[in-house]
């Protein structure tokens, strides 16, 4: 697609009368929108669709001169996709500015060497000549009655928090929620969001991870029964539909242009990928100007939880879980270079020795891993202790299979490269982890799988084994943090008393 | 270096081949140029289907049974004098397809480089004019570029475009009997000779043949003296 520019405004070629300066858009220099002109006959279908989105002219299914005269009545506006910078490129739709995922072809739409972004290629491609198109009119929103229908009770970690989440969302501020694993994250929003929704307010809840939004919907939809929710990931039903409640993927987001009053970001800093950059682009992007931003995380990035020391950015910890006991802290054991040993078909005795007394013991366990090559070659050599130990990483066909199984206690062991399985709580388990040294096993990483024990009530304690050939700054960290939140806990009385 | 499909980071090998030769260091990592697989071995004499893996009725001495069937064929009989496919159309060359084609990441391209030239001067070389299959105006604006013309630009060698297409509903949505049944959508764009020309047809799949032999045929009739083909897959 090219546009010409006719007194300040852009005409694409094929409605142009004279098309011979016709250029891609991101090579055009233009006002940013044109005013609203009140009176104008529109079309609420073509607005609707568009509101609160920035969409490729595909993504439009509405004819090419209706989308144009809602431009020039200030309906609409068309924006670039891909604007050159200092350095290279940055991709308007995603924020990639990383020169490696951009390319060139020679493009039929607009007969030049055109520069796209590879970063977001799966939405389909935006390139120098594609304009995205943007809502420059909402409607009236709808605001709910008390809209919560969830009459749980909250612990006083939790409570504290919803206060100050229902709180920034009333004045739009920004907020951290530091919780610990198992501290009940979800129902800390809950009053909040019932507090925007009474105020007519647009939710959304942001996660990279497409298990989180599966996991959330059907929860939300059970506390927020009468509000119209929609959840947003590859392959969803729901994808081109907009409600006052969303949860949604970081690709999902990307379509979305100020529209939400309300941003929650959940697992910020979730294992095994620290906080996507596209994620943190989405979301502000997503976000109305003035809105509330609330960040939802177990392990805060460390620059982050200075800033909280300090004072500097303003956070709510629940140190506690909502079953009132603390936090199994890890213990480390040397298990010298198992590398090595491997390589001769081996594992460390004491690894050995860990892995065999809970067979005897039958007991679940997690073995982590560092990497899927590692992985294969230790559970070669524990299935010769145990045939059911299994196998299972992030590409594994049948990932499903082998953790239901592992559910169903199917599977003494699983050993496994990614928290990937972080969802999967079982009751009762210990972990270990197997070269807790290596780089892959940050900080929030080691926090991350250490919180995979205890989660219940009735077992609220376990191992936590991290065998290592070097002690690390993270394991170090780690632990540091776990205890601190227990002291913190301790300390505001969150914990039983035995 | 990161690969180009899956955009992992990998170290691409380097040996005294690549330092001597100045020989770039493949674009993709070990992993996902493994999932490619190459064909090799016995092959349909004109199609060049692979043998290993064919029931035994779908073969009849050197030619699979669909070759036999256009043999048979008056209207059809050696329209194509040769097909050669460098990969197998498998489950991930059919996600790459549709990652590189579909979704318009052009880039993917240059994972073919070295092993589509090399196929080509197999069994042809520079006196062969390189034809790519056109799209339709319409289907060109929709992709962005055509994925054929994008392979024939690989080989470095001139490429003539005397075909052009109209357009028409997706190819994937019809069956084989339909696909066989439906007239020409290729027609000569301009009057150009082809007298005496060899010529070697480029496209991304080769499903059935159809495609190619409607092309070859409206070449062959423009006066080329053979026309032949070669494709990224063979489905």
């Amino acid at each position: 697609m090219r546009f010409i520019v006719d007194k300040g405004r852009l005409i694409p070629e094929t409605l142009a009368k004279n098309d011979k300066d016709a250029k891609p858009i991101s090579h055009i220099d233009f006002p940013p929108s044109i005013q609203l002109t009140p009176g104008f006959h529109y079309s609420a279908e073509l607005l609707s669709f568009v509101e609160g989105r920035q969409l490729l002219l595909e993504e439009l299914p509405f004819p090419l001169d209706l989308i144009q005269a809602h431009y020039e009545h200030g309906y609409l506006s068309y924006e670039k996709g891909i604007v050159k910078t200092k350095h290279g490129w940055r991709c308007m739709r995603c924020g990639n500015e990383d020169g490696r995922f951009f390319a060139s072809f020679p493009c039929a739409r607009c007969h030049t060497v055109c520069t796209y972004c590879r970063k977001c290629i799966m939405m389909g491609r935006v390139s120098e000549c594609t304009p995205l198109v943007v809502s420059r009119f909402s409607f009236p929103q709808s605001r709910y009655l008390s809209p919560l229908s969830w009459n749980g009770t909250l612990s006083e970690g939790q409570q504290r928090a919803a206060d100050a989440v229902e709180n920034a969302i009333a004045q739009n501020g920004e907020l951290v929620i530091w919780a610990v694993c198992g501290a009940g994250k979800t129902e800390v929003l809950f009053q909040g969001i019932a507090r925007a929704l009474e105020m007519g307010k647009r939710v959304c809840i942001a996660t990279p991870r497409i298990d989180v939004v599966r996991e959330l919907a059907p929860r939300l939809k059970q506390a927020f029964a009468n509000v119209p929710l929609i959840a947003l990931y590859g392959g969803s039903e729901d994808r081109g539909k907009f409600a006052p409640l969303v949860i949604s993927t970081t690709h999902q987001l990307l379509r979305f242009y100020r529209a939400f009053d309300v941003m929650v970001i959940d697992e910020v800093d979730a294992f095994p990928y620290s906080v996507e950059p596209m994620l943190e682009y989405a979301a502000a992007k997503a976000r109305k100007e003035k809105s509330s931003l609330i960040y939802l995380t177990a392990t805060p990035h460390p620059a982050w939880q200075r800033e909280i020391r300090r004072g500097t950015r303003k956070a709510v910890t629940i140190p506690a879980r909502y079953h009132r006991f603390p936090l199994p802290v890890p213990s480390f054991e040397w298990c010298g270079n198992w590398r090595r040993q491997l390589k001769r078909g081996s594992l460390p005795r004491n690894v050995m020795a860990w892995v065999q007394s809970r067979i005897e013991t039958e007991k679940q366990a997690f073995l982590f891993v560092p990497h899927i090559d590692v992985l294969e070659k230790v559970v070669r050599i524990l299935k010769q202790l145990d045939e059911r130990i299994e196998g299972v990483h992030a590409e594994d066909p049948e990932r499903a299979e082998k953790v239901q199984a592992f559910r169903d206690g199917r599977i003494p062991l699983l050993v496994t490269t990614t928290i990937l399985e972080r969802g999967v709580t079982v009751p009762n388990i210990d972990v270990a982890v197997l070269g807790a040294e290596d780089d892959i096993f940050t900080e929030s990483a080691l926090v991350q799988i250490a919180g995979r024990v205890g989660r219940s009530a009735q077992y609220p304690d376990g191992d936590i084994r991290f065998f290592h050939y070097g002690k690390t700054k993270g394991m170090v960290a780690a632990k540091r943090q776990i205890e601190r939140m227990n002291k913190e806990a301790a300390e505001r009385g969150l914990l039983k008393t035995q | 270096m990161n690969c180009l499909i899956c955009h992992a980071p990998y170290n691409p090998l380097a040996s005294w081949q690549h330092f001597l030769t100045l020989k770039n260091a493949d674009c993709l990592c070990v992993k996902c140029r493994g999932a490619f697989v190459k064909i090799d071995g016995e092959i349909c004499d004109i199609c060049g289907r692979p043998f290993a893996g064919l029931e035994r009725s779908h073969r009849q001495g050197k030619l699979c049974a669909d070759c036999v069937q256009w043999q048979k064929d008056d209207e059809w009989k050696d329209v194509l004098t040769k097909n050669r496919s460098v990969y197998m159309y498998n489950e991930f060359m059919k996600e790459v397809v549709a990652l590189w084609k579909f979704r318009g990441d052009y880039a993917i391209v240059q994972a073919f480089q070295d092993e589509f030239c090399r196929e080509f001067y197999r069994h042809f070389d520079n006196t062969f004019c390189i034809v790519p299959i056109p799209l339709s105006d319409e289907r060109l604006y929709e992709r962005g570029f055509n994925q054929a013309k994008a392979l024939a630009e690989l080989l470095a060698l001139p490429i003539y475009e005397p075909l052009c297409r109209r357009h028409l509903e997706k190819q994937s949505k019809k069956s084989r009997l339909e696909r066989l049944r439906t007239e020409n959508v290729f027609r000569l764009s301009e009057k150009t000779s082809l007298r005496g020309k060899h010529i070697v047809l480029i496209d991304d799949i080769y499903t059935t043949g159809t495609t190619l032999r409607h092309a070859a045929k409206v070449l062959l009739k423009a006066g080329a003296a053979s026309v032949s083909s070669i494709t990224l897959a063979r489905g």
